[in-house]
């Protein structure tokens, strides 16, 4: 297999050319541009470090609700401390982690998988983040101010509404999830422009990475479903402050409203968290098993096929609020056929490893990890679909225990098989194994003895969400054995941790293809230069790295119109088959995405705290930095075209 | 002229004043902005349908009068065509017509003010009979209208905008794209009237 280092590849281009990409492209280290970068891999670095630290507090709740849960009627956690951060464990999981996380494994891959030099929109990609960071301290700073939501991560009514909830907890909830709404929607377009129109050329839509295909599955599902989130919660924002009468049934309204515009972007969601992460593994598992990954082409059918199916299925969220029974059948029948898609990919990924050869390394342990708890989560997943065993188990810990397993299973598991496969490339340096391996082993011990007992304490009848529980009725050995496991889990994650900082303080330096990988991240240095690609290659193949043609197309003979030396330039390529369109300028560093997301900050605080006119100021000084952002720059007459 | 020009006029790239290449960065970016946009509206819309079917007749309820059909229509009649002069300017960007942009804006920012004094004058009417707060009638009718009102709101901003640059010559014919995302954001607005006049104004009368 070649995996040659860039140097034994042929000459780069000339030095002039070299001196003014970088030129173009390098920043100077200063304060100005820390604030004011669009470089996507310092974005995606920022995603990522933001979404651990966010990780980091909602693992924090989890270990002080498993603490007070360990034996029975415990009095570590008040009952109203218990709802909020059962509450905020939940929303920054799935909000301000899940997704952030993989987002920001997009930022910083997609444009060296495509061999782009940097996103479609990068000033909108700064924009992205600024919104993320602001909208997550937003609702982590309810924490301490007591004031955190406390409805449950789907917060539905009339529990949420004025009169059971006062206080500001609901409205900290509705606003920062549209805040948060405003950088996923903006990044979901972000990737798709990106992804279809700067791909390195020659690379058509059937050469294009899994990864990459899922982030732009996962765009596509998140711009038709986060709206519905949005509305959901503008509504209850504007029942709760200004009283109108969507989910009051006195006045004409209906609180199961609340539930199906919830959960049809809900059951989505699920798979915005996972398929990204299911990319991961598609990206990594093949390199250890020394081969491309079997099925490509079914891969990308069942990444498609679920991105459409999952929004049938919504209702499975809701087998027992008394819908008529004829919708349960058909939702019951969607959320059975969505498990084919599923399945193909597992199939595909064990064929994989059947016919390659492993290398058990430590990124490849977590893709086995990922496998074994996925399918486990899997299979209780379908014990779902069943209405009559859902109303069952519903709102027990078996419902816990089931979507543990397939989002700790199916996106922690990949998400940490991607720090440590890309690592190396992110930060230039390679991390311990031995501490890589402790990792874990700790972190899939301690995650089954989490979640498993967890299955049964729900099957004995105990109820998710309650802070306390009377001895003697079963459930307490199986308690204990969580708590326990939820230590274990959090010395693993602490050890990951441990060795992001170590590989950074005392790793080697990194290669630039440790791993003998096939797509295009690993043409380019560890870490990658501003510019990404000296030259942009031409795709000859599915694995470009693993094909001598591409490899050679940066090498000596490269053209001059893919050097693209001259200004801040990168490639547009047609959406479909990748031909060469033209060269585009990319923006240059600036501040005021910063601005435009403080402006934002201050119309969600002026909201929450009901101080309206700083809203109207932050709406003016949104408008007025777009305005600037947007205006088009000064040209001579020759470059405007025309006179007139 | 020198030479030098002459030459650059006559490569085939000064020829053309639009490169014939595929959609652009900024086509694609509006598209899927309006897309996610139209999910809100479908979304909203839908769950006037859900919120009216569920609560049975009579709707509107309480006693409410069917909504008055004259001032919605003339409404449309104001906004539905403003997405022509639109159009016309679009056209006029692409010949390099400066003049003809910075008219059909200036018709477009006419008409859109107008729809929106037009929606106030309706609210006037409408608020002495019932409000935003006295039943989910009342909130679905002016969260609706004045969700969509906002939008409306938003590309006059966007038309001003784009006055304001093509005055300091900020478009031009090789650079068409701020005339079109403008103008496909206007359609987009103009073409969600047209659902909300059949389902806020029209369908109670089915």
């Amino acid at each position: 297999m070649p995996s040659s280092t860039a140097a034994a590849r042929g000459t780069r281009p000339g030095p002039e050319a070299m001196a003014s990409l970088t030129r173009h492209w390098a920043e100077a280290p200063s304060l100005r541009t820390w604030f004011g970068t669009v470089d996507h891999k310092r974005i995606g670095r920022r995603y990522l470090v933001t979404a651990a630290v966010f990780f980091g507090f909602a693992g924090a709740s989890a270990v002080a609700m498993r603490t007070q849960l360990a034996g029975p009627e415990a009095g570590i956690l008040s009952p109203r401390e218990y709802n909020q951060l059962f509450t905020m464990h939940g929303t920054a999981m799935i909000f301000l982690f899940s997704t952030p996380m993989l987002f920001g494994f997009g930022n910083f891959l997609v444009p060296l998988m495509i061999g782009a030099r940097d996103m479609a929109f990068p000033r909108l990609n700064a924009f992205g983040y600024w919104v993320f960071l602001f909208a997550g301290l937003f609702m982590w700073a309810s924490v301490p101010a007591g004031a955190a939501p406390n409805g449950g991560w789907f917060a539905y009514v009339p529990l949420t509404d004025e009169r059971n909830t006062p206080g500001l907890h609901l409205d900290v909830y509705t606003l920062g999830l549209l805040f948060l709404g405003i950088s996923t929607t903006s990044g979901a377009v972000n990737f798709i422009v990106t992804a279809l129109k700067l791909r390195a050329p020659g690379m058509s839509l059937n050469r294009v990475p899994v990864f990459v295909w899922a982030i732009v599955a996962t765009s596509f599902m998140v711009l038709v479903a986060l709206p519905v989130l949005n509305l959901d919660n503008a509504l209850l924002f504007l029942d709760r402050r200004f009283d109108t009468r969507f989910f009051e049934p006195e006045r004409g309204g209906n609180v199961l409203l609340w539930q199906h515009l919830f959960w049809i972007f809900g059951h989505p969601d699920v798979y915005i968290i996972v398929m990204p992460a299911l990319g991961i593994v598609s990206a990594v598992l093949p390199v250890f098993c020394r081969r491309g990954i079997v099925g490509y082409p079914l891969i990308v059918f069942s990444i498609v096929a679920i991105a459409i199916i999952s929004f049938g299925v919504w209702v499975h969220h809701m087998f027992a609020t008394g819908l008529p029974q004829l919708s349960y059948g058909f939702f019951s029948a969607a959320s059975t056929v969505i498990t084919i898609p599923s399945g193909l990919q597992i199939f595909a990924w064990l064929a994989t490893m059947l016919v390659g050869r492993i290398v058990v390394s430590v990124p490849f342990l977590f893709v086995v990890g990922f496998l074994v708890t996925f399918v486990v989560g899997g299979v209780t997943g379908v014990m779902f679909a069943l209405t009559a065993f859902d109303q069952q188990t519903t709102d027990t810990y078996f419902v816990v225990a089931h979507f543990h397993y397939v989002l700790f299973g199916g996106a922690v598991f990949p998400i940490l098989a991607g720090v440590y496969y890309w690592l190396p490339k992110m930060t230039g340096r390679m991390f311990s194994v031995r501490l890589g391996r402790w990792a874990f082993w700790l972190v899939f011990v301690g995650m089954n003895l989490t979640f498993f007992p967890m299955h049964v304490s729900g099957l004995l009848g105990m109820p998710r969400r309650v802070y306390t529980y009377p001895g003697g009725l079963g459930w307490d050995p199986w308690n204990l054995l969580a708590t326990i496991g939820a230590y274990v889990v959090a010395a693993g994650l602490l050890l990951v941790a441990v060795g992001v900082v170590h590989a950074l303080r005392r790793g080697a330096p990194a290669p630039d293809d440790p791993w003998g990988g096939d797509s295009l991240e690993w043409t380019t240095s560890s870490p990658p230069k501003p510019y990404n690609f000296p030259v942009i290659p031409r795709v000859h193949s599915l694995h470009p790295n693993w094909d001598p043609r591409t490899v050679e197309s940066t090498g000596p003979g490269a053209t001059e119109d893919r050097i693209l030396a001259e200004g801040r330039t990168t490639l547009c390529t047609s959406e479909l088959d990748g031909r060469y369109e033209r060269p585009v300028e990319m923006p240059e560093e600036t501040r005021k995405p910063l601005l435009a997301a403080v402006g934002l900050l201050m119309v969600f605080l002026g909201l929450l705290l009901a101080w309206y006119w700083v809203a109207a100021a932050g709406a003016a000084l949104v408008i007025g930095t777009l305005a600037a952002w947007l205006w088009p720059p000064r040209r001579t007459p020759q470059e405007a075209g025309v006179a007139g | 002229m020198t030479p030098a020009d002459l030459r650059t006029a006559l490569r085939p790239a000064g020829l053309v004043t639009e490169q014939p290449v595929g959609r652009s960065t900024a086509w694609w970016g509006v598209m899927l902005f309006i897309a996610t946009e139209g999910t809100v509206f479908a979304a909203l819309l839908g769950s006037y349908f859900y919120l009216r079917f569920q609560h049975g007749v009579p709707w509107p309820p309480d006693g409410i009068a069917q909504p008055d059909l004259r001032l919605p229509l003339v409404m449309t009649a104001v906004l539905v065509p403003s997405s022509l002069p639109v159009a016309w300017a679009e056209a006029g960007i692409r010949r390099g017509r400066r003049w003809q942009v910075r008219a059909g804006l200036l018709a477009t920012l006419v008409m859109g003010g107008t729809f929106l004094g037009l929606q106030g004058m309706e609210y006037h009417e409408n608020l002495r009979e019932y409000t935003v707060t006295t039943n989910v009638y009342g909130s679905l009718f002016y969260v609706i209208t004045t969700f969509h009102g906002a939008h409306v709101t938003v590309g006059l901003f966007m038309v001003c905008w784009l006055l304001a640059a093509a005055g300091r010559g900020g478009v031009s014919a090789r650079r068409p794209e701020p005339v079109r995302v403008v103008a496909y954001y206007w359609h987009f607005v103009d073409a969600v009237w047209v659902a909300i006049l059949f389902t806020v104004y029209l369908s109670p009368r089915l």
